[in-house]
């Protein structure tokens, strides 16, 4: 077995712990909660017998330890098991909401790594000029605005003031996602279908959601682009380059950009847990019906089942994305092995 | 020799504290402008019945959602209270749980990092495991969970809060007390017959506390943004309590009608809170150990 093989073997077997330890705490956290499914599911009123006939029917007074394994094993088999509020299995609520919030995250991303990215390598040209210090006090300040924040004020300018933009929702009122909706992912179902005035709607509705997000977390990517790239453009062989004659800007952008990009990727797969907590509440702001919504909706509802579903996906969802960072900087860099 | 005068002694404080600026460049002037910048915020929190002509309760101070101006500064809201007052009490709150759930996520972490990290073992790799699993989970929806399940409070947002950053200083410092321990003045404490906790307390604590002091200013500007992101999802707080995120979700549901006043201010200065302690942080991170961010 080849070495590669051999740690990306490694790097997905210490995922497995990760996801169970989270899975374990939701689990115990969500038990201790005050307030019960059964309660919020049938109202104050119901009288004790059918409250307790409830609960032995969805299997709430089966010991703690109990329910736990069943849950474990369930797990186990991707069944992620019923709903207690609606008549519904929690797999398929979270199928409907997981499109919309990957179509957020990935605009979001490559906004990210655009602004982020982009700024931090053209203040790491300009070091110690005006812009250079607009780029970092930026960094700096955008960091430290909230993203529901940011989220309001581009509605009140853009949706309100100017009145240019949505600012709630996936679709527009006029489009029905029922007529294209495949996948979930509105923007692959309306190219699929060759419906392309709803592309347009969906890729407006788009627009604020995807800016607030990305914006807020490209400070972080400005920080570190420049500072990598701040090494990288004292390396002996961009001067070589310098000398050999390439253009300034090929080599900036094409030949440093390429080696300070390396640390930044491994930064993102820290950073995607913050993007994840970003989509929770630009979700919220933007009423957008994703994961974020669906996890606030089912808090209040005490619907175990389905937050536990959602905070596996997520849990996952994180897990998968920085597996996929390692080992991307594994075939990079081949001297990362365990 | 004369005696300086106050004006002498003015110029020298300022000279030297200008020097600062001179010996440090930038960094030192980010320090300061974030101190200022807490300091002020710290001061209206202090003196907020001073300072707010209005209770922030008083439903009676005008007429209903009056843009600002006149006697209301920044305005009034759905229920004829003035924006201003509610702003300025709003610091408190959120002073108040940042602060104390940084103090309470630090002495926590910093504890289990160094029993962890001193002791090793089984101990030190399942508490790692805990840590890294809670670490690289979003903190904001563990806090969410927390913060639903101990129900509107004070002390219980403080707690939700607190809890997603114990994991931030358990791994920073149980990584330099794994290092500190191998240190040629420890190995001669132990020599001369220093018993264990003697050296986790007098020779490696007083060396890993230094850098958690960045790190607890950082954490304070981030717990400042999830508080305030807990209240704005309408978790955390009983709606008695005057707060800036809940503030702005109240101020939400305006925003079609183009009521700016009401939730601008209240993110404004959320930001301006966080902003204040980052500055300080990355400030005095920069001067006290100029390679610590960059790891």
């Amino acid at each position: 077995m080849g070495t590669l093989s051999r740690y990306v073997i490694t790097r997905v077997l210490l995922t497995i712990p990760m996801v169970f330890i989270l899975l374990s705490i939701v689990f115990v956290v969500l038990r201790i909660m005050p307030g019960d499914p059964v309660s919020s599911l049938l109202g104050g009123h119901a009288p004790e017998s059918v409250i307790e006939q409830k609960k032995e029917e969805l299997g709430l007074n089966r010991p703690m330890a109990v329910q736990y394994l069943d849950y474990l094993w369930h797990v186990c088999r991707l069944d992620l098991g019923d709903s207690m509020v609606f008549k519904q299995r929690v797999t398929k609520a979270i199928k409907e909401k997981l499109p919309a919030t990957i179509e957020l995250t990935t605009f979001g991303m490559i906004i990210t790594i655009l602004f982020g990215v982009f700024m931090g390598a053209y203040a790491a040209d300009k070091r110690r000029s005006p812009q250079d210090n607009i780029i970092r006090l930026y960094g700096i300040v955008i960091f430290c605005i909230p993203v529901y924040w940011l989220g309001l004020m581009f509605q009140l300018i853009f949706g309100v003031w100017l009145d240019i933009l949505p600012i709630a929702g996936r679709t527009g009122p006029r489009v029905f996602p029922s007529t294209f909706s495949k996948t979930g992912f509105y923007i692959l179902d309306t190219i699929l279908i060759g419906d392309f005035s709803a592309l347009q709607d969906v890729l407006i509705h788009l627009i604020l959601p995807s800016f607030t997000l990305g914006m807020v977390l490209s400070g972080i990517f400005v920080r570190l682009t420049r500072a990598n790239m701040l090494d990288v453009l004292r390396a002996d062989y961009i001067l070589a380059a310098e000398a050999r004659g390439i253009k300034h800007r090929v080599i900036v952008y094409k030949h440093a950009l390429k080696n300070a990009f390396i640390p930044v990727l491994t930064m993102f797969g820290l950073q995607f847990a913050l993007l994840m907590a970003g989509a929770v509440l630009t979700e919220s702001t933007f009423s957008w019906p994703g994961m974020g919504r669906l996890l606030l909706e089912r808090i209040y509802l005490r619907d175990y089942p389905t937050l536990q579903g959602v905070i596996v996906v997520f849990a996952l969802f994180v897990a998968t994305v920085s597996l996929i960072v390692d080992i991307i900087y594994a075939i990079i860099d081949p001297r990362v092995r365990y | 020799m004369r005696l300086t005068t106050p004006a002498e002694a003015m110029a020298r404080a300022l000279y030297r504290f200008t020097g600062m600026g001179r010996r440090y460049g930038v960094e030192w002037w980010i320090l300061v402008a974030g101190g200022l910048l807490v300091l002020a915020i710290v001061c209206m929190a202090l003196f907020s019945g001073v300072i707010a002509p209005f209770s922030p309760y008083d439903q009676n101070t005008g007429p209903q959602l009056a843009p600002p101006g006149g006697k209301h500064l920044m305005g009034t809201d759905n229920l004829q209270r003035d924006v201003w007052s509610r702003f300025v009490h709003g610091s408190q709150t959120i002073l108040r749980v940042a602060v104390l759930a940084a103090i309470i996520s630090s002495l926590v972490g910093i504890i289990l990092g160094l029993v962890s990290g001193f002791s090793g073992g089984v101990l030190d790799r399942v508490l790692s495991l805990i840590m890294d699993s809670v670490y690289s989970f979003p903190g904001l929806i563990l806090a969410i969970a927390f913060a639903a399940m101990l129900g509107p409070g004070v002390i219980n947002i403080t707690l939700s809060v607190a809890v997603i950053y114990i994991p931030t200083y358990f791994r920073l410092v149980r990584g330099q007390t794994l290092s500190i321990k191998e240190e040629l003045y420890v190995e001669a404490a132990r020599a001369i017959g220093a018993s264990g906790s003697t050296i986790l307390w007098q020779y490696i604590f007083p060396n890993v506390i230094a850098t958690t002091v960045v790190v607890f200013t950082l954490n304070v500007a981030d717990a400042i943004m999830i508080e305030a992101a807990l209240t704005y999802l309408g978790l955390g707080l009983p709606p008695d309590i005057v707060d800036w995120g809940m503030d702005l979700a109240m101020g939400k549901r305006f925003l079609p009608a183009g009521h700016w006043w009401l939730i601008t201010f209240p993110g404004a200065m959320i930001s301006l809170l966080a902003l204040g302690f980052t500055m300080l942080g990355e400030g005095l991170a920069e001067i006290l150990n100029p390679r610590l961010l960059e790891r």
